[in-house]
Order: structure tokens, then sequence, then C-alpha cells
């Protein structure tokens, strides 16, 4: 490019010199478009490319003369369990992180003194920096040690909700242990997603509800929620996209077996990820195609949650400071 | 804290006293009093419920009864409105306390179980895996023998990895935001990368693991052969460095757009009236002003695929010993180095030597990753032009 400026102004005039620069803009331009084209590209490829390596796996019958996919019958009975177990998952941790998360956004925003708010802004921001690895590290050793007299207790008081029936773990290594460390790990995109809205509430609202001798809290709601609805919705569909797809916590912390409602119990259910983590490395032929078409189904499922949360944000531009 | 009444500490003076500003109002002390009633309280029930002391158990039940007390202690003495906005304070402060737990946590159980091991083998940092064996790990838990063994080849493929995925990703990622921001003139292409690029942010980093190996299978099954050393070939640290870019691009464009954007239009303005070209413009005006913005968010970047597991988990394979070699053989990253050490422990009876090494590896990947967030801040904080927009 800069060949192209050099070279043209050894001939002529200004006016001739700044004509050369032309070849520049062009080339820079097309640069320009061409990443742009190649990143359209690189997600076509990704569902193409994903396509055609799970298809034997999809259609056994038709693309691999096999009769059946090599862990089930049917695609269908091996990977809806799976789709189970990544949602409930994903559920748990939405549950738990997104009061928790929505209240240090707010904390952030408007309860805390400035002096306070930078700093824990900066915490919260390193929580998101932890690598996922880290946490499930965390969680296989130290967290699940100190769940398991938790499930205990759970077991004994509320065994006859199904999710708390089934022998209690004595590892502590459950569904409910992965959701847990899910949620911590959801925790800082959620909360960083919310300050950003919260921040943006127009100041002339809250000064006129606090105006009118409302409480802190019922300016909040009166000015701050509606405000904010559909961007603290979006971002929790953000985090629970991030949820689903979250590999390294649910891998290392959960012992993984059949789907089961029961969360408290050790060698029930698997998510997904954590499937494909554990088996892809040694995987090879059919196995490799299922494992393949189920990364597939997650990448469906993540892309529709993440498709509704950007939906929310546009639907709501206008009126609210979700953009 | 303080009241702005003219100092009444018995509340029953005060409330008689009928102050028209301060009427009504629970007198400063109050929390003091709930805090201390809380704390005998919890004190009480956890020694009666679990038969002796537990910190956790004392702490949460503590809370439970402040913030409890503290509403119905508003609800009776001032009104429910008052009560209400009291319980959401104190609700709030509790979930600040409560995110406070897991991150001090996670770094007291890494710091604490990866610093003593990193600082009695300091050699951990420049040795590899190779020669490590099962008895070996054996030897050290049974009769003491020094621990073997370090992550240099982790080190070593992380950095490899990481830097070519950089630069794949940053050209393309710099070049279709500069598309984005200058040249699109908000037609349906430019909506199109836009929405797709949000979509790709949302590729869980697995996908883009399986996405890599994929693309490179086909590549080789197509063009070099189908045979089983072909297929050996498919795993190797380009591989996975083509899936961290699936991941990095995005984050790389979304946070460059938003740099180039807060460049002011006069500055472009300016340049144009001296007659220079865009592509100058933009090469020698927009990207020196936006600098700083785009170098911490290629940084952060950085940061975030360096910490990325299973995507180098499915592509690059694992190695006991050093390759620098990103384009054959196996790789380890330190990620998945932590992960492996974890679950298939080097001596499955004497797992101990290995979680040894896996929270040694942790802990410096974690300094790693810190540091890198650090860099991107004081870059963003320093060199930031004087007028960003905010």
């Amino acid at each position: 490019m800069t060949q192209t400026a050099s070279a043209e102004p050894k001939k002529g005039s200004a006016l001739k010199r700044s004509r050369g620069g032309a070849a520049g803009d062009k080339v820079f331009s097309n640069t320009a478009l061409a990443a742009g084209v190649i990143i359209l590209l690189v997600l076509a490829f990704v569902a193409i490319f994903l396509v055609t390596e799970s298809l034997p796996a999809l259609w056994p019958q038709v693309f691999s003369n096999q009769d059946s996919i090599a862990s089930a019958d049917t695609f269908g009975q091996y990977v809806l369990p799976l789709m189970g177990g990544t949602v409930l998952a994903s559920i748990i941790a939405l549950i738990l992180a997104t009061p928790v998360a929505v209240g240090i956004a707010l904390y952030i925003s408007h309860y805390a003194p400035r002096k306070i708010a930078t700093p824990v802004g900066y915490v919260i921001d390193l929580l998101a920096a932890i690598p996922s690895v880290v946490y499930g590290a965390w969680g296989m050793t130290f967290l699940a040690a100190s769940m398991v007299p938790i499930y205990g207790w759970l077991h004994n008081n509320l065994g006859f909700i199904p999710f708390f029936a089934g022998d209690p773990s004595t590892t502590g290594r459950t569904l409910l242990t992965s959701g847990v460390v899910l949620a911590v790990m959801i925790l800082p995109i959620i909360t960083s997603l919310c300050r950003e809205i919260f921040i943006q509430t127009p100041k002339l609202h809250e000064e006129a509800a606090l105006a009118l001798g409302a409480t802190r809290w019922e300016m909040i709601r009166m000015t701050v929620f509606p405000f904010a609805r559909a961007g603290i919705i979006s971002s929790v569909m953000l985090g629970l996209g991030r949820a689903l797809g979250e590999t390294m916590a649910v891998t290392l912390v959960l012992s993984p077996g059949v789907f089961s409602l029961s969360l408290i119990t050790s060698g029930r259910n698997a998510t997904i990820p954590s499937e494909i983590a554990l088996n892809f490395p040694e995987a090879f032929g059919m196995r490799q195609s299922e494992l393949i078409a189920a990364g597939l189904m997650l990448f469906i499922i993540t892309l529709v949650v993440n498709m509704i949360a950007r939906w929310i944000v546009s639907r709501h531009k206008e009126f609210s400071g979700a953009n | 804290m303080k009241t702005t009444d003219t100092a009444a500490p018995d509340p029953r003076t005060q409330v008689k006293k009928k102050n028209a500003l301060t009427a009504g109002q629970k007198p400063a002390w109050t929390w003091i009093a709930v805090l201390v009633g809380a704390l005998v309280l919890a004190g009480v029930v956890t020694a009666v419920l679990s038969g002796g002391f537990n910190w956790p158990g004392f702490v949460i039940l503590t809370g439970v009864f402040y913030v409890i007390a503290m509403y119905i202690v508003t609800l009776v003495v001032e009104n429910r409105r008052r009560a209400t906005d009291g319980l959401w304070k104190n609700l709030v402060w509790g979930a600040f306390l409560v995110a406070l737990l897991p991150l001090i946590s996670v770094i007291w159980t890494v710091v604490g179980q990866g610093l003593p091991t990193l600082l009695a083998n300091p050699n951990m940092l420049w040795v590899d895996m190779g020669g490590v064996t099962g008895a070996s790990d054996q030897a050290t838990v049974n009769e003491g023998a020094p621990l073997m063994g370090g992550f240099l080849h982790g080190l070593i493929g992380s950095v490899a990895i990481t830097a070519i995925a950089t630069l794949i990703s940053v050209p393309i990622g710099l070049m279709a935001s500069i598309y984005l921001v200058e040249y699109s003139r908000g037609g349906w292409f430019s909506k199109a990368i836009t929405f797709f690029v949000d979509v790709m942010t949302g590729i869980p980093s697995i996908v883009a693991g399986l996405f890599a190996f994929a693309a490179v299978q086909l590549f080789i099954t197509t063009f070099i052969g189908e045979g089983p050393a072909q297929l050996q070939m498919v795993k190797m640290g380009l591989t996975a460095a083509i899936a961290l870019s699936v991941l990095m691009i995005p984050v790389v464009v979304r946070s460059t757009e938003e740099m180039l954007r807060v460049v002011p239009n006069e500055l472009r303005e300016a340049s144009y009236a001296l007659g220079v070209r865009k592509w100058r413009t933009i090469l020698k005006v927009v990207l020196p002003t936006a600098m700083s913005g785009i170098a911490s968010g290629v940084t952060l970047a950085i940061a975030r695929v360096t910490g990325e597991t299973a995507p180098i988990l499915v592509t690059a394979g694992f190695a006991a010993t050093v390759n620098w070699n990103v384009f054959s053989g196996w790789m380890t990253a330190l990620p998945v180095y932590i992960y492996r050490q974890l679950v298939n422990p080097t001596a499955p009876a004497a797992a101990e030597p290995s979680a040894l090494r896996a929270w040694a590896a942790a802990l410096v990947l974690i300094i790693i990753v810190m540091v890198l967030n650090l860099i991107a801040r004081i870059i963003a904080q320093a060199f930031a032009p004087k007028k960003t927009g905010r």
C-alpha cells in the first residue's frame, strides 16, 4: 500500500501527486472489506463444517451405512439427556447468579460511595478474568468438599423434592456443585452488563422521583428498573449463553452419568461441553461425528439464546439504555 | 451515621421531643444494637443446632437475623416504606459481600496450594514432563524424593498458540472494524457483519475447537490424504490457534470498533480539509488517536484466550515435552496441562504430585492473565488521548 503511494509522487505536479493516493485508497478499503467478508465466511464455515462432520451421526443410515450410532440407537437418544443436563446446570447457575448480579450492579451504580464503587468494578472484572480451568479446579477440590454437608442437609430436610432426592453425594461432585461454579463464572458477565445499563438511567428521572419524596428503593423501582428491564433480561440471556457453553468448570467438577433430576447425587447427568471435552481427545470415526453433532446442537442452542437476547435489546433500543 | 439532630443519645427523649425533621426516625445507633443482637442470637442458634460452633453457619445466620431484625425495627419505629428501603439496601450490600466470597476463596485456594510448591520447586518453570513417570511420582510420595517435572512445555505452548492466534485475528479484526466505522454506510452488509460478530461472541469455546478441528481435518483429508498418519497431523498448534482466533476476532472487532467510534469527527474532517487521502487519514490520524484503546482491547482479548482450555484440549492433543513447532506435532498449553494433571495424574495411585504441579501451574496462569489485564488497564489509562469522548 505504501509502495504505491511513494512510487507515484515522482512524476509530475502537485495535483497529480494527490491523485496518486487513489490506489492506496482502493487497496485499503478493499482490504477492510475483505476482512469483513472473512468474518462472514468463517461463521459460514463454522456452520458448514460442523454440519458436514456431524452428518454421519445425524443420519447414520444415509451417510455412514450403519444402523445406529456408537453410543445409542438414535442420535436423539444420545443427545437429549445431555441437553437436559446442560440446560439444568445452566438454569441452576442463572437462578443463583441473577439476583446477586443485579444486586451488585445496583450496589455499584446506586448504593456504594464513589470511592468504593470503582474498585468494586475492578474486582468484578478480576472475577471475569480468572481462567475457567482454575474455577474448575477450585470447584473440584474446595467447593465440592464443602458442599457435602449441605447436600446431606438438603436430602434430610427437602428430600421430598425430586431435585434433592437420591443418595446425597459423599464427594460433592454433582450437578448442583457445577451449577454453583457456573453461577460464580457468569456473575461478573451479568453484573457488568447490568451496571452499564443502570448507570445510563436518566438522572432527571431519578431526581424527579426523589423530589417527589420517594425513598431510594422506590426511586430504583420506579425509574431504574423500568428503564433497564430489557437490558437486564438480555444480560441474563447472555449469561445463560455463556453458562450453556462453559466446559471446564463442569468437566472438572461433575462426575458424569445418566440424566436424572436429582442434583445432589454423584455419577448423574452430563452436559454437552463436558461430554465433548471428556471423550473427544480419544474419539475417532463414528464417535467423533457423534461428539461434533452434539457440539452442533450446543451451537444451535446458544445461538438461539443469544439471538433472543439481541432481539430483546433491539426491540427496546429506542426507549431504553439497553443498546 | 450522624444525625443532624442536636445529638439526643436517648431514643425515648428523642421521640418525645418530636423535632419536626427527625421525628419518627430510628436513632443512629440502632444498627449497632441490632448487629450485636443478631450476633448473640446467631451464636446461640448455631450452638444449639450443630451442637458446637461453626463459622459459616454463624456468619450466615448473623446476616439473616440482622436483615430481618433491621426490617422489623424500622417497621415499628418508622414506617413500611422506610423499612422496605432499608431491607433492599441491606440485601444489595449482602449481594456484594456474597460475591466477594468466591473470589477470595478461589484466590486463597490457588495461592495457598500453588505458592508453596512453586517456591519449593522453582525449577518447575524451566523443565517439562519429559522423563517423569508414574514411578518417580510414587517415589515422591513414598520416599520423599524431590518433586519432578514442570510446565515449561505448557508455557511455550500457550505462548506459541496465543501468538499465532493473535497474528491471525488482530489484522482481520482491525480491518473489519475499520470497514465498519470508516467505510460502510450502514448498509445491509455492515449490519450483517455487526450481527454475525455478535453471534460469534456467543460461540461456545468448545464449539470453536470442534470447528477448527473439523476444518483442518477436512482440509487435510481433501488435499493431503486420509491415512492414519495424516489424521494424526490434524492435531497441532495451528489448529488450536485457528480455534482461538474464532474466539478472539469478535472481541477485537467489538473493542476496536468502539474505540474508532469515539475518535472525534473533527479530527477526520481537519485531515480531509488538508487534502489528505482517506486511507492516510485513517493510518495517520484515526488509528494513532485510538491506539491506546485498541492496544488495551487486544491485550484483553489475548488475556481471554490465554485462559481458554476446551478449544486447545480438542485441537492440540497432549504432549509431555517441549514442542516449538506450531505446524506439526502435539502441543500442550498451560490450561490443558492443569486439566490433564488434575484429571489423569501421572501416577494414578499417587495423585498428589500431579495435583501440586497443577496448582503451581494454575498460579502461574492466573498471574499471567492478571498481568495482561493490568497491562491493558495501564495502556488504556497512560496512553489515552486527552479527549476520548467520555
